[in-house]
């Protein structure tokens, strides 16, 4: 009937006065999808969900919700619910009632508005919470009762601003997790707002990127990371080195490219690129490898190859994180996993040392603009 | 790029606990010891000499409750309390309507001239009561004129020009108390509820409404209040025959003081301050 897609954006402006804050956006978002929307602050990610929820209109472009346009209609005929940032729960009414206000206003039956409210309140594990008021209740707490407000009317969407910004570290892990769980128990599209690069990784089955009000890559968090689309989503979505240069040869997706201080390096690029034309090459400091200068080691003989001294070491765990530089005055961060448990100093690298770092044509990545 | 030093310095933060200065202690409770005696005294000596028994109520010679008695078979009196109370009431009731309705346009609409309607409001709080009154009694009298000459109908002032010139004044308190608290309400709470499928109308009463109400109730509280006890504007819109507590006690006064304008003070001071606590309850935010 609507081939799946639960919403869809094509080509929505909304302006503040003379700001864009949201900028020619097009994007379709799946049924029962976890759809995560990503970017840093001010980027437009509340006011895109605030028009999906019917808060706020836009100011060109059209929204589709399961195949209907929304045009002007109000937040109360759409079948999305939100939870917001704040919780907002009504601190006049008892968090089951909080729970059944939505049922409510639909007229559902008392019997049945009852039971849907302590379903919903198993479903967020506070069963017993239901006479309670939610200034009784921690952040947590609050935060699972406006999840539950939400999706005891079983909309069709579910919309998520940063839900658990207020959270600690710890809370907001298990709530990543219960959040993760509801979803796939209850088949339901979520759209989830974040600037938490790595809630959006663990939890989305696609993430949008974006930046100033434009979207600037839809894909899944393996994509997205491993194939950014530039240099600001490389950049964004964990760590990289970005390396400037002008193509010198291209060969279909490979090319190989000339930086300014004289290094010639291949790497891999998703479109071809024309000889001449500058890019940056982008490589990940944890799949950039480190070899001893006399270890007979195979990756001397990859495509990028530089002998390079080590600078700074820092040891964190999991992984040492290490800064060489290389012979033309060019630093580059490379992290190394700890894989082997050991108090020899030699096992680890130290400022001073030579070192051999290399990286295969397929982990540079070249990216234009 | 990658931020290697990777040090988090915390500087535990030792809250030292330093005695006042005991010289300024001593003096700040002097001086609000003696701030209270000057607030307080006055209305303690009046409330003790309603119960005396010199007939001229300026010596405690006995107590007696016969004065309360005698305020209770003084028909003028009780009948400027009566008319008094019917005033203080319907303007409560209209101005806290009308009071309230205006903070809602001023919070939640822009609209042109705004500011203008803004500074407005709060004018009546700042101009001199005397003025206030005499331009009520100006328009009233303007007013009657034009009835008239429409008409043929001869309008005098009386309970309602006080009703009238009451409410006008009260509608600013209210409006102040009113805003007040809607500045405190969150209005994600509004969207909350659109978003739950509450219209506008489900919205205003079941989440606004309950939410604002303590400010509603503090702003009404006040409008009685400063209704009850207002001499100025009621003694100059108030017709012939139509006398209010206030005014009535004055011209009682002029007169003679006797126990009885002590003891009809004292039960107005019971009044007020019951109200005045009572709106300080209502309005005490919820923990
Ligand atoms: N009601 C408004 N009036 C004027 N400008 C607005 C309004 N709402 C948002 N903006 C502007 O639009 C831009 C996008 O705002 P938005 O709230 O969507 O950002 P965001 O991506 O959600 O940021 P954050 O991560 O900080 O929440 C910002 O520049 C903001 O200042
Ligand atoms: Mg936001």
């Amino acid at each position: 009937m609507n081939d799946g897609i639960a919403i869809e954006l094509d080509d929505i402006v909304k302006s503040f006065g003379d700001v864009n804050a949201v900028d020619h956006v097009s994007m379709q978002i799946r049924d029962g999808e976890f759809f995560s929307m990503l970017g840093p602050s001010g980027c437009g990610k509340t006011t895109t969900l605030r028009m999906i929820a019917g808060f706020e209109f836009p100011t060109s472009g059209r929204l589709k919700i399961h195949g209907k346009e929304m045009g002007n209609t109000p937040p109360y005929r759409r079948p999305v619910n939100t939870v917001f940032q704040s919780y907002a729960l009504f601190p006049h009414m008892t968090v089951a009632q909080n729970v059944a206000f939505g049922l409510e206003m639909k007229r559902v039956p008392k019997e049945q508005i009852k039971e849907r409210v302590q379903k919903a309140l198993e479903l967020v594990r506070l069963p017993t919470f239901g006479d309670r008021y939610p200034r009784q209740m921690s952040g947590g707490q609050q935060q699972r009762v406006a999840l539950a407000r939400a999706l005891v009317n079983e909309p069709e969407v579910l919309l998520l601003d940063e839900p658990l910004g207020a959270l600690d570290q710890k809370l907001r892990k298990e709530m990543q997790f219960e959040l993760k769980r509801i979803q796939e128990e209850l088949g339901i599209t979520f759209i989830f707002v974040t600037h938490d690069q790595e809630e959006a990784l663990t939890m989305s089955d696609r993430i949008a990127v974006m930046n100033a009000g434009r979207v600037l890559q839809i894909g899944t968090p393996t994509e997205i990371y491993e194939r950014p689309n530039c240099r600001f989503v490389a950049d964004f979505i964990g760590e990289s080195n970005f390396i400037e240069g002008t193509v010198r040869a291209s060969n279909g997706q490979y090319a190989t490219i000339e930086t300014s201080d004289g290094l010639e390096m291949q790497g891999y690029t998703e479109q071809p690129v024309s000889v001449g034309s500058s890019v940056v090459l982008s490589l990940r400091p944890e799949k950039a490898r480190l070899s001893t200068v006399n270890g007979n080691n195979s990756q001397k003989h990859e495509a990028n190859t530089f002998p390079a001294k080590v600078e700074r070491v820092s040891y964190i765990g999991s992984d040492t994180r290490i800064i060489v530089r290389l012979a033309s005055g060019r630093t580059i961060d490379v992290w190394e996993q700890n894989t082997r448990s050991t108090l020899d100093r030699d096992a680890y690298w130290q400022p001073g040392e030579a070192a051999i770092l290399s990286c295969s044509v397929e982990n540079a990545l070249i990216l234009t603009s | 790029m990658i931020d290697l030093s990777q040090t988090s310095s915390q500087t535990a933060q030792k809250s030292s606990t330093r005695k006042p200065f005991s010289l300024g202690k001593t003096t700040l409770t002097v001086v609000s010891v003696l701030t209270y005696m000057f607030l307080y005294i006055p209305i303690i000596i009046l409330v003790l000499y309603s119960f005396t028994t010199d007939a001229f109520g300026a010596r405690l010679t006995g107590f007696t409750l016969s004065w309360y008695e005698q305020l209770w078979r003084d028909q003028r009196l009780m009948g400027a309390t009566l008319n008094t109370l019917y005033v203080a009431f319907v303007s409560m009731i209209v101005s806290t309507i009308i009071g309230t309705m205006t903070a809602l346009a001023l919070e939640r609409f822009r609209f042109r001239g705004r500011a203008v309607y803004d500074a407005f409001l709060y004018l009546p709080v700042v101009i001199p009561e005397i003025v206030m009154a005499l331009s009520l009694l100006a328009f009233f009298s303007f007013a009657f004129n034009l009835i008239r000459q429409l008409t043929g109908i001869q309008l005098r002032n009386g309970l309602a020009t006080v009703i009238i010139s009451h409410i006008a004044f009260s509608i600013s308190f209210v409006v102040i108390v009113v805003r007040a608290s809607l500045r405190g309400f969150d209005q994600r709470m509004e969207e909350a509820a659109y978003d739950l499928g509450a219209n506008s109308w489900q919205t205003f009463w079941r989440i606004t409404f309950p939410l604002i109400l303590p400010g509603i109730i503090g702003g009404g509280l006040l409008a009685f209040t400063i209704s009850l006890d207002d001499f100025i504007i009621s003694f100059f819109t108030t017709g012939p025959g139509t006398s209010l507590l206030p005014v009535e006690v004055y011209s009682q006064v002029k007169r003679a003081v006797t126990p009885k304008i002590n003891a009809i003070s004292t039960l107005m001071l019971a009044v007020s301050m019951t109200l005045v606590v009572l709106s300080q309850v209502v309005q005490r935010p919820r923990t």
